[in-house]
Parts: structure tokens; sequence; C-alpha cells
């Protein structure tokens, strides 16, 4: 499996000034939107049945980030969230666990209590997510906060204004700085908040920053926004992991988070990324779903194929 | 050509010459033929040229075609009419070869002549007008931008018509060129030479060399060898019999020429309307994605 | 989950149901409203390119029931160009939405005798049927303002032959602008693929539509060459080969007949180095693989800039490896069936040619089925303006790659054929878009996108692609007396 080594491949020159990150960025080929968006769509219109549903329900179940991201979000809330990652269907050991809990930084310990033993690792939000409005310094100490607190993995959000304002460079230095704090303790995921940065020529400059700047994931969006995941800024992203990897031999995960709610999305963005970037990808390691409600959804399919008749929301827990 | 001039001066006669590649060449095959009014009276020897004229006319005519189609509408507009104002100024020498060929009064010819410049003109306003007419944007049922715009065919074959040796002719070619095909002309057999004259006047239009080409001679001998050209792209058989025109329309689908059948035309001065002018255009169609703004957040 | 124990994630067959459509043991001819046999009892059989199953039997048209068929037409044509064309366009319309309702079963049926992916059939070939027919239903009461003269009339009888790539769509090209402008059709499908238009007549009878205004024979290229050469029919449209274009411009020199011809392509795919690349290698997936490549505007020729060659070949070659061939009927299948065993043939000896010549072949491993008749996708690279499989059109899934270093160039290759179809180009530049567009001879231009089609698009040739264009304002005129 390959490792994340950052600031080792062959690309580390274009890191060297704003203006040459710049033109290195801009130098990316562009995205024809409508042509991206077509791809993406025909690839949602792959039938998934049978046995190849079966794999993919629990391929799916086994990459959700549960995620609970609520200032209303308490330890007990939590609790019952690692509680369902570890084991989402009571009813059926089968059930793959979840991949991972994503709380706030405060809710780490709590998570990690609960999780404890699993294998179901914890994700934090941290630099003042979701906005990322916030002096480098007091990103950094949420990022610390959350790794002291044991958390396994840190999803931090760039800086859109600076990345909109084309200072680049300081989007990359701030992941950089976030990358060190979290040292080989805790991977990290990168979130452009693609809704936000509007064109698909930008997010793939994102994602490249993201990954020159030693991203261990990008990922598409913090779900407080009105568009979220979608397929096409997800296989755009997926093509950029592709090329990146061509280009440095490292490899990037990607993590589509806010909107896939029901296993028929999720199976789509399964496919998109088995023709995409195909089985290397195809694992909790290197692929997660962010989201709530989808895990219900999946774990009512899961119930459907195995027993035949269609489930009931009654029949999976409310967390 | 008078007779009875006061001095007895003994006139001038002009040596007819076709023309190709904005040059009066003779004919490669220095044959002329006996050219004469409609009362049997010689007129002048006219080149008689062979399928080696034809092809250096269609060699002309393809070197001139990427400038001429590639010029702007505007521009082409300004030529044809520059031809209109050229032929004002020689009016007089055209009745004269007008009322000769057609056995004219020289007020009908006159009234022929007076047409045929006015027919270059409706043509010089045509240019810039007529991808309007036919071209527009198609709504695709997608997020395509879908444009259709006519563009000339190419090289065109003219055999000009055998009856009405000027404004026929005319009729015929000026739509041709104002859409920014080039031709080769072949004058009308029995009446080439105001044809021939025309040459000297397009010559002096900025008309491009090469985008008119005209020979005279057998008719039949000149368009089997254009109509069989396989870079030729286009054929108008104005000036072909019902048996002639079957023969060419046959050999003009080796290479899938467009071709524009006789068609009877009791008057020339009549109206002509666009239907010679969309003969030989293409309709080609760009695509391009559009993309929606802002619809999903993401979109160009 | 353990990546260790990770399993390819392998799509389970996802075959669409057979059961929606019924195909009888055997049909007639269409003629004059009913189902009739040849007169001489001829019959031929249709089979499932994929499985080389014996779909139906069919009856074989032959020099009397073409006379027989124009009588009918000749006959309906004096009511039917007589009717009010709102009343046409009705006609229409409700042809258009029995189609609709039929989509799927057609979509099946087609795929079934065609051999096409049913994913092409259902999302495609069906889709733009059905708006083929509404649009211009919509003409039918409006040809006084389509920019043909006051009152266009309609020329007669139509004699259409069309090709067995896309029947029923090149069925829908050729009926729906003739019914609009009160002509009436007689209309032989091709020999291979009879059952999509007899099942349309199926459709006219739900219509209601009278009878002798659309008839159908199935039939060879005799049966066409009948049809096209009956005194009493004034308008010919043919779509297929540029050989049979030819034969065909012949046979109606001489005559009132008005011609439209559709024929073959070499189209040129255009790719700049500052392209956008995915969507590129889409365009060119797309260009060449879509209906096996047996598409007279497919992309067959690759131009690609020089310095992105490598790259491109890499992207192009990852992405044919994931391309799925097998059963058309199962709706993930990207790659069909080849639609005759003749055509196979025909594939195969160009590809041979092109190997021999010196380019060098590159498919992605693909097991081909047992029966049927299947042809992996292919690209050849190192290949020149010279070679036999840069020139001739091979309609499969087989690309000629070939590069350019300069837009000058790109567009002189591109330009370089007898052809003049279609041609894509690929840029992020739009002056270069236009510049490029401009130049090509060729009748449709797809930029930054391939294969597209639209009801009120026209599409035709220019030089030897044929003449004409189907689709859109443009489409009316060939079966308008102007």
């Amino acid at each position: 499996m390959p490792t994340t080594a950052s600031a080792a491949h062959p690309l580390t020159d274009v890191t060297a000034s704003d203006s040459s990150l710049r033109r290195f960025l801009h130098g990316l080929p562009g995205v024809d939107a409508v042509g991206l968006e077509a791809r993406a769509a025909s690839l949602g219109t792959r039938s998934i049945k049978t046995t190849a549903k079966a794999y993919a329900i629990d391929l799916a179940i086994s990459m959700v980030d549960l995620t609970t991201l609520e200032g209303a979000d308490t330890p007990g809330k939590v609790r019952a969230l690692g509680a369902k990652a570890v084991r989402p269907d009571p009813t059926d050991r089968t059930t793959p666990a979840a991949a991972a809990v994503c709380v706030y930084p405060d809710m780490v310990a709590v998570a990690k209590e609960a999780v404890a033993g699993s294998g179901v690792k914890v994700a934090s939000v941290a630099t003042a997510f979701p906005a990322g409005r916030a002096a480098l310094e007091v990103k950094l100490a949420d990022v610390r906060d959350a790794v002291a607190a044991g958390a396994d993995e840190v999803d931090m959000v760039i800086d859109r204004g600076a990345f909109l304002a084309g200072r680049y460079l300081k989007v990359y230095d701030e992941i950089v700085a976030v990358r060190e704090v979290c040292g080989t303790d805790a991977r990290l995921k990168v979130i452009f908040e693609t809704g936000e940065l509007s064109t698909y020529d930008n997010i793939r400059r994102a994602s490249w920053l993201g990954m020159l700047a030693g991203a261990d994931f990008i990922k598409t969006s913090t779900g407080k926004v009105a568009v979220n995941a979608t397929p096409a800024n997800t296989l755009l992203m997926l093509e950029a992991v592709r090329d990146f990897r061509a280009q440095t031999g490292v490899q990037v995960g990607v993590k589509p988070a806010g909107g896939i709610r029901t296993t028929k999305d999720a199976i789509k963005f399964l496919v998109l990324v088995n023709e995409t970037v195909g089985e290397d990808w195809l694992d909790n390691h290197w692929f997660r779903f962010g989201a709530s409600s989808l895990l219900n959804d999946l774990l009512m399919q899961r119930q459907k194929l195995a027993t035949g008749r269609y489930s009931g929301p009654d029949y999976v827990t409310v967390d | 050509m008078s007779e009875k001039s006061e001095q007895q001066r003994l006139s001038v006669f002009k040596t007819y010459k076709l023309y190709v590649g904005g040059k009066f060449p003779r004919s490669e095959s220095g044959r002329v033929y006996e050219v004469t009014d409609s009362k049997g009276k010689w007129l002048a020897n006219a080149p008689q040229s062979s399928r080696k004229d034809a092809r250096d006319a269609v060699v002309a005519a393809r070197k001139a075609f990427g400038g001429w189609a590639g010029a702007t509408a505007y521009n082409r507009g300004q030529v044809l009419y520059r031809v209109a104002e050229m032929l004002e100024g020689r009016r007089a020498q055209f009745v004269h070869e007008v009322a000769d060929a057609e056995g004219l009064s020289k007020s009908r010819a006159a009234e022929q002549v007076e047409a045929t410049i006015d027919r270059w003109v409706w043509y010089a306003g045509w240019t810039d007008k007529i991808a309007q007419v036919v071209g527009g944007g198609n709504p695709v049922a997608g997020p395509y931008f879908n444009l259709s715009s006519p563009e000339p065919t190419g090289v065109v074959a003219v055999l000009a018509p055998q009856e009405s040796s000027f404004l026929g002719l005319v009729s015929v070619l000026a739509p041709v060129i104002a859409t920014g095909n080039t031709a080769v002309v072949i004058a009308s057999e029995r009446s080439p030479l105001p044809a021939l004259s025309l040459g000297e006047v397009l010559a002096t239009s900025d008309v491009p060399g090469g985008v008119v080409n005209i020979l005279s001679g057998r008719t039949a001998e000149i368009a089997a060898p254009l109509a069989s050209h396989q870079d030729v792209n286009a054929i108008d058989l104005a000036g072909a019999d019902e048996v002639l025109a079957k023969e060419l329309e046959i050999a003009a689908a080796d290479n899938l020429k467009r071709v524009l059948r006789p068609q009877p035309v009791d008057d020339w001065t009549a109206a002509p309307g666009i239907d010679r002018l969309t003969a030989f255009l293409e309709t080609k169609t760009v695509w391009h994605p559009t993309g929606s703004l802002g619809a999903s957040g993401s979109s160009y | 989950m353990a990546s260790a124990s990770a399993s390819a994630f392998e799509y389970a067959p996802a075959p669409e149901s057979r059961s929606v459509v019924d195909i009888a043991p055997s049909y007639g001819l269409f003629i004059d409203g009913e189902f009739v046999e040849a007169a001489d009892g001829k019959v031929f059989k249709t089979v499932s390119p994929s499985t080389e199953e014996v779909l139906s039997e069919i009856a074989q048209a032959g020099e009397a029931d073409v006379d027989r068929a124009v009588g009918a037409a000749r006959k309906a044509f004096e009511k039917w160009s007589a009717l009010p064309g709102s009343e046409r366009a009705k006609y229409l319309f409700r042809i258009a939405r029995i189609i609709q309702e039929r989509s799927r079963e057609l979509a099946v049926l087609e795929t079934l005798d065609n051999g096409k992916p049913i994913k092409e059939t259902r999302d495609a070939d069906l889709p733009l049927v059905a708006a083929h027919f509404f649009y211009y239903a919509g003409w039918a009461d409006k040809l006084e303002h389509a920019g043909f003269g006051a009152s266009p009339k309609p020329l007669g009888v139509a004699g259409q032959v069309i090709p067995w790539n896309f029947p029923l769509l090149m069925l829908a090209w050729k009926i729906a602008p003739a019914l609009a402008t009160g002509n009436t059709v007689v209309l032989k499908p091709a020999e291979t693929t009879p059952l999509s238009a007899l099942f349309f007549a199926d459709v006219c009878r739900q219509a209601g539509l009278p009878k002798g205004v659309v008839n159908i024979l199935p039939g060879y290229g005799d049966t066409g060459a009948a049809l096209v050469a009956h005194p009493d029919v004034n308008k010919v449209a043919f779509t297929g080969s540029t050989a049979v274009g030819k034969e065909i411009a012949r046979t109606v020199a001489g005559t009132r007949k008005k011609l439209t011809l559709e024929l073959g392509g070499k189209g040129a795919n255009i790719v700049f180095d500052d392209a956008p690349i995915d969507q590129a290698v889409e365009g060119i997936v797309n260009g060449i693989f879509f209906n096996q490549g047996q598409v007279c505007c497919a992309g067959s020729r690759l131009l690609v800039q020089e310095s992105i060659q490598d790259e491109l070949l890499d992207s192009l070659k990852r992405r044919l490896s994931t391309l799925r061939l097998g059963d058309p009927l199962d709706k993930n299948t990207d790659i069909g069936a080849i639609n005759s065993a003749e055509q196979l043939a025909r594939i195969t000896s160009l590809v041979d040619k092109g190997a021999a010549e010196g380019a060098e072949p590159w498919s992605p491993e693909c097991e081909l089925p047992s029966s049927g008749y299947w042809f992996a996708p292919t690209l050849f690279t190192n290949v020149t303006q010279a070679h036999t499989i840069a020139r001739d059109e091979i309609f499969g899934p087989v690309l000629s790659v070939l590069t350019f270093r300069t837009p000058d160039e790109a567009v002189a290759k591109a330009n370089n054929t007898q052809y003049g179809l279609s041609a894509g180009i690929w840029t992020e530049k739009g002056s270069r878009i236009l510049a490029v567009a401009n130049k090509l001879r060729a009748g449709v231009v797809w930029s930054n996108t391939f294969n597209k089609f639209d009801p009120t698009s026209p599409f035709g040739g220019y030089k030897e692609s044929g003449f004409g264009r189907e689709g859109g304002r443009h489409g009316l005129e060939a079966y308008l007396d102007v």
C-alpha cells in the first residue's frame, strides 16, 4: 500500500513561490463542465444488482465517516454515534463497522472512548470549521487540541477566501502547517468546500494544491453549504488523485461529504471510484463517505437483500 | 468593324481570349472557332478550349477558393458592386456585343445589359445577408450552443445558358461567387463574346484572379472533363441540353458533385430569388457545450 | 474493512428483460396499411448479431412489391398532401407519443436486432426518435413560415433507403420530415435490421395513420435499387455507404427526382495541447466506440498534438480498459456486437491491412463471447495519412491515431480526405475553436464534445459524405418542391 510522503515528490519546485505555484495550478488541464457532468451522469446509469449490490453496500458501510457536527452535540449523542459506528446493525453481526466517527474537537475524547478497541477511527474537524475564518494560530491550536485528545484523523478546511483571491501559497502554507501538527499521529483530510470554489477548474486546482501540501485525503465539503458532494465534483477529484499518483507515486484518498443520503447515491459514487481509479481506492483507507443518514439507508437496503423484504425505519436504530 | 467610317479607317479587331487565373491566355490547344452574329456574319474567332484549359481553370479556381471564401462577406459585396460599376462604364461595348450575339435591337440589348448590371448589384447586396437568412442558432435540448452557417461548396463548374449570352451568364455566375465559391464558366457556345469581354471587366474590378475563370468553345467538350473532375465540387447545368445534362450528371456522381439541373427560364430579367444563391452552399453546424451558470454550485 | 481481503467490484449481470417485446415468427411487407407477403413469396431471416439466434422470418420485397407500394403511396398522396397541416401534425404527434410509450419495447427490440447496447437504444436512439417526430410534427402546419416560399408544396412519393446502424432513428430522420411536409413514403430498412421498421408500421396503425402514407419494404440492395429507380418516385433519400450513394446519384441522373444522400465519413477528432483532457478522452471514446464505431460521423481519426501524445494515449488506453463488452441487453454493457458477419469481416480485413501496412494495433484485454459477431475496441498508433486505415471508412470500433504539430497542420490533415461529415476540436481556447471550426470542411463540427444529435440541428456532409441536410428547418427542404 503506497504511503503518504509529502514534499518528497518531483513537484516540490512548484511550491517554491507564489508565482510558481500559481503558474502550475493555472497550467493544469481545464475542465469542461458539461463533459464532466455527462461522464458522471453516464456512470450513474450503471445497474448494480444482486451480488454486486451486496458487495457495494458492505463496502459503503465500511467507508462511512459517521458524522455529527452540531452545536447541540452532547457526550450522549456522540456515544450513541460511536456505538452505531462500531455495530451499525445490532441484529446482524455480519454487518461491517463504519470507518470512523467524525466530531468536533471537544468531542474527540468521548468518541475515542465510545469506539475504543473496535478499529473504528475518530476523525475531528478542525481549523475553525466550517468557515475557517480565524488566525492560523487559532486553527493550529484547534488541531493540536484534537490530536492531543486522540483524533486519528483531522478534517481541516482550507481558506477559501485566500484561494479565491489567488493567494495559493497562503493556502498551501496553512495546510503544511496543519500537516506538521498532525505529524504521524493523524491522517489529514483537506476540505475544499467545493460549493464555494464554484468552478470545476478551481476544484482541480484546489485538489492539486492540497495534495502538494501533503493531504492524506481530499474532501469535497463541510456539509454546511448549499452544494456539497456531487458525482461530478467527486469524479473530478478522483481524476486528480489518479493523476497525482501517476506523477508522484503518492496515493491520496477522496472523501465526498454532505448530501449523500441513499444507497443508490452511494453506489453511484463507488462506481465512479471503480471506473476512474479502480480497485486501489476501493477501500476505506482511501475512500470515505462523510454522511450521517446514509448509514441507515444502507442498513435497510442490506436487510432487504438478506430477507427479500423491504425494510422500514423502525428496523434500524435512530441515533 | 464599321465599313464606312469617314476616314475609311480600318478598325482594330480584338483578339478574344480566355480568362483563367486572372490572366488572358489563348487556348493551349491553339484552336479557335468562328463566332458569327445571328445573321451568320463573322464577328470574331473565339478560343476553342480543350480539356487541358478546363484543367488549368480548375487549378486556378481551387487556388483562389481559400482566399475568396475566407474574405469577409462585406468585402465580397464591395467587389461585386465594383463589377457593376465597371460594367456601367463599358455599357456601350456590351450593348453592342449583346446586340450582335443575340440579334437584338440596340434598345433590347441595352435592356439586357442594364438588367445584367443591376443583377450584380442585387447579388453584391446579398453577400452579407444570406448567412442570416439561411443560417442560425438551433435550440437543441441540452447544454450546447449550436449554430448552423452556410459555407461555399468550393469550385463550381458553370455551364452558362446558351441563349442569354450575358444576362443569363451573369445570372448564373454572380450567385455562385457571391457566396464565396469560385467558378469555371463555360460561355454560351454560339455567343461567347460578351462572356469573354466580361473577363476583362472582372480583371479590373478587384475580383481576385482565379475566382472566375471563363472558357469558350464546345460546351460538351469542355463540360465532360469538368463534370468528372475530382477537384470540382459542384456543377450548374444551365447551359446543357437534356441529353448532355444526363451524361454530365452521371459523371458528376463520381465525386458526388452538387448538381443543379437545367431549369427552364423564360425570362432572365425576372426577379431571381435566392434559389441559385443557396444551390452551392453547404451547411456547417458547430456545437459547443455551454454549461450552466450557478445551477448546481459548481458549474463551469 | 481489511483491505487485503478486498475483492474487485464486479458488476453482476443486469440484463434488461426481453419479455417486454413480442417478436412474431414472421413478418410481411407493410403496404397500403396491411402486412402482405412478397409477390414472389421470398423471405429472409433476421438474426440477433450477439447470439446469431434467428429472430424472425421477413418477407423480402421484389420489384412487383416496390411497384405496389409506390402505387399505394401515390394513391395516398392525394389526400395526405391535401390534409390541413394541423391534421398531419396531429398524426405525427400521436406517433411521437406512441413511440415514447413503447420506448422500452422498441429499445429492447432494436438491441436484439442490431446488437447495440441497451444503454444506447434506451438513452440515445429511442429518445431521439420520439423527439424527431415531435419536432417535425410541429412544422407540418407552419411550412409557410419556414423560408421556402409562401406555400411550399410536397414532392409526392418519397423512396427512402436506410442503414442498419441506427435503424429506427434513421427511419425517424426520413419519415418525420417527409410526412410533415405532405409526402407519402416507401421505406426500405436494411436487411439485417428490419424489425423496428415493421414495429413502426404497427405504431402507424395505432396512430390511425391513413393507409398507404407509410409503406415498409424489407429487402436487400436490389429492393432498394428498384425503389430508387421506380419512375413514380419523386424523391429519393438514402443513408448508407458512399459507393451506393454514387450508384444512386447515377440512377436518378437525368430524372426530376430530388435527391439527398447521407454517406460515409472519416471524421477527424483534433485534440490540442490545451484540451480539457479528461473530457477529451471521453469524447474520443464516445466518438469512436459509440455504437461500436458503426457511425458515419464517427471520430475515427484521432489527430493529437504531438506534444501531448504520450499522455493522451496513456489516458485513452486506461479508459479503454474500463469499457465493458458483452451482452447488449445488459444495462452495463458499453460495447455490443458488430451488426453482421459481413461487417465483421470488413472490419477485420481493414484492421489486418492496417497492421500489414505498419501501424501498431492495441486493444485492451477483452474476452469476446463465443457466438455472435464481436470486435474488441482497437486503436492504431504510428498511423500516417497514407495508411489505408487513415483514409477508408472502417465503420467499426477502430481508432487511427495521428499526430500534428500546429493548428494549420491539424486542419490540413483533417481536411485531407474525400469525406466531410464530422469533425471534433478539443481546446480551451475559444478563438482556436472558432478559427479551426471555420476551416474544417465538414458538415458537423463538435467542439469540446462529440456525437451529439438533436432534431433541431441540421446534419449532413460536405464532399463525398453526401448532400442535403436532415434535421432542423434545413431538413424540410429535402421534401419540398423548392
